[in-house]
């Protein structure tokens, strides 16, 4: 018994350090991303961006943590205090677990799941809920409006979502995330199925409520969506949680597409640059185009949002599935965990 | 051990989830621990091996119907005291419709229903791809037919709420998309002194003549 409570503990502390690997350095990461988005959209915008505190502005981030923090935590009165305090936490958790099947490298993983994908897609479903409640308990007009935008946008989007998940399942016959790399080895998803690579990449800006899909939290409209009447702590949460987002959508995409931790070519000096790096690599440069994105296109107008969402992803997704299915099936190329 | 502590575990949130659905005050509550027991629901479904069930639970109930449940609850102008009114009357329905519940359940577990049903043993391969064999080549036709009455379902519901109201000046966006900068701009070197009356106000492609 003795033995056994020790075995225990012994694997629940490994799962603790991995746990911790992996949440550390995504929070810097988050803070980093935070400073490279306003830096990047500086350049863009012929401007230098934050470059004062410490070289090249690297302390930016620390500095408005202890700005953040040293605030005051106010409550509206009319809010649902505890509904209210639970919508960013809950924001910012299911940022956060959602890394758990993430696959950075060869077993480099912390829950090896046979239905990651779908666990991927589960947790980024939920996603709306900190949205919704946040919304609600605030009770202000503003808020409320931006919550039900963004209910009914991340609800339009994931059904497109979920047909070009479909689209990578036919090719690779398994919804594990390890299976699906390692399906890529020979190409990236992104080639054969490029238009539901685009697809999929508007469809996580949507998801993510990142320009040009920023509805929820369209200044000129409402003046900050959801989170108007946050502040301090819980006003960082909520954005820790939406850059920790971006973070895992873009790991999401590199995953189903750009071959996970595969470098592009298997040739020698590729080859031996370890995995963890391509996949750091191929994150980057998705969330480089995330802050592209953002500085060079207008925001869509509702309308607009719900037809690209609806009458175009939808049924063009769809009908990519049914070619994707028939090609396979024609050419004889079906995985053999389908065709069997 | 630890997989019958967390079985107790999501049970009793489960329960006590559910009955908190009922008794609490505000229907935004009710929607919110409703989740909380789907959420237990799935996590029942992972401890007996069935993880893509637990995770369509979270996906479509979770994910997709209490979403919606939400919506509608958080913008309803419910009267609560006129609702607690009806408490009462309602009470001896439904004491009888859940002691029959109750009767039926206990009735299936100490009589024979579950004799024959035992769990089936772990096949080698994933109970999705397992799932996947049965669902589209035993209940093919059934499947179909049950896609078919969601849809009919989908197409009802739409056609039930949607109506066209004249005056509404809907964007075409092929017709958007096929406007030309000579359609609606024309650059006129108006002599000085001419004055605006030579400038046109229609767009040359809409002019008469």
């Amino acid at each position: 018994m003795d033995l056994m409570t020790n075995s225990y503990l012994m694997e629940l502390a490994l799962i603790v350090g991995k746990i911790m690997l992996v949440v550390g350095p995504l929070l810097i990461a988050v803070a980093y991303l935070t400073l490279a988005e306003r830096r990047v959209i500086g350049f863009m915008q012929l401007r230098k961006g934050p470059n004062v505190v410490g070289p090249f502005g690297m302390f930016q981030p620390f500095a408005d943590a202890l700005k953040l923090m040293a605030k005051e935590t106010i409550l509206p009165a009319g809010a649902n205090k505890v509904v209210f305090v639970l919508a960013p936490m809950l924001t910012f958790v299911l940022a956060l677990v959602a890394w758990a099947v993430i696959p950075f490298g060869e077993g480099l993983v912390i829950a090896d799941i046979n239905v990651g994908i779908l666990y991927l897609f589960a947790i980024s479903s939920l996603g709306v809920y900190g949205v919704i409640m946040a919304g609600w308990a605030s009770n202000s007009k503003y808020a409320f409006l931006g919550a039900l935008r963004s209910a009914a946008q991340m609800v339009s989007y994931e059904v497109s979502m979920g047909l070009v998940i479909i689209n990578v399942l036919i090719c690779v016959g398994s919804l594990n995330l390890t299976a699906i790399v390692e399906a890529q080895r020979g190409m990236w998803f992104a080639l054969p199925l490029l238009p539901m690579f685009f697809v999929f990449f508007i469809s996580t800006l949507a998801e993510t409520n990142r320009a040009p899909f920023d509805l929820p939290e369209g200044e000129s409209e409402l003046v900050a969506g959801y989170f108007v009447e946050y502040s301090s702590m819980s006003f960082a949460l909520f954005f820790l949680g939406e850059y920790a987002n971006m973070i895992l959508m873009s790991g999401m995409t590199t995953v189903l597409f750009l071959g996970g931790w595969l470098p592009p070519f298997d040739i020698w000096p590729l080859n031996i640059v370890p995995g963890p790096i391509w996949f750091i690599l191929k994150v980057m440069l998705l969330l480089f185009v995330f802050l592209w994105v953002r500085a060079t296109t207008p925001r869509y107008r509702y309308d607009q949002l719900m037809r690209l969402g609806w009458k175009v992803f939808l049924p063009f997704s769809l009908i990519w599935v049914v070619l994707t299915s028939g090609f396979l099936l024609y050419t004889g190329n079906l995985p053999a965990a389908v065709a069997g | 051990m630890i997989e019958a502590a967390f079985f107790y575990l999501f049970a009793a949130v489960m329960l006590g989830a559910g009955l908190m659905v009922v008794v609490s005050r505000n229907p935004v509550f009710s929607v919110l621990f409703l989740i909380l027991a789907f959420f237990n629901a799935a996590g029942l479904f992972v401890l007996i091996g069935a993880e893509f069930i637990a995770m369509l639970l979270v996906v479509v109930y979770v994910g997709a119907v209490a979403v919606l449940f939400l919506f509608v609850v958080m913008m309803l102008d419910i009267n609560f005291a006129e609702m607690r009114a009806g408490f009462q009357k309602y009470l001896p329905l439904g004491l009888i419709v859940g002691g029959i519940l109750v009767f039926e359940l206990v009735a299936a577990i100490y009589g024979d229903a579950f004799s024959g049903a035992t769990l089936p043993a772990m096949p080698e391969i994933s109970n999705t791809r397992a799932l996947g064999n049965e669902l589209y080549t035993k209940y093919l036709y059934l499947f179909q037919i049950a896609g078919l009455i969601l849809l009919v379902a989908m197409i009802g519901a739409i056609s039930l709420t949607m109506r066209r109201r004249s005056g509404v000046r809907r964007q075409v966006i092929s017709e958007q998309n096929m406007r030309r900068r000579e359609d609606s701009v024309e650059v006129i070197d108006v002599p000085v002194g001419a004055a605006a009356r030579t400038v046109h106000t229609v767009p040359p492609s809409k002019r008469e003549g």
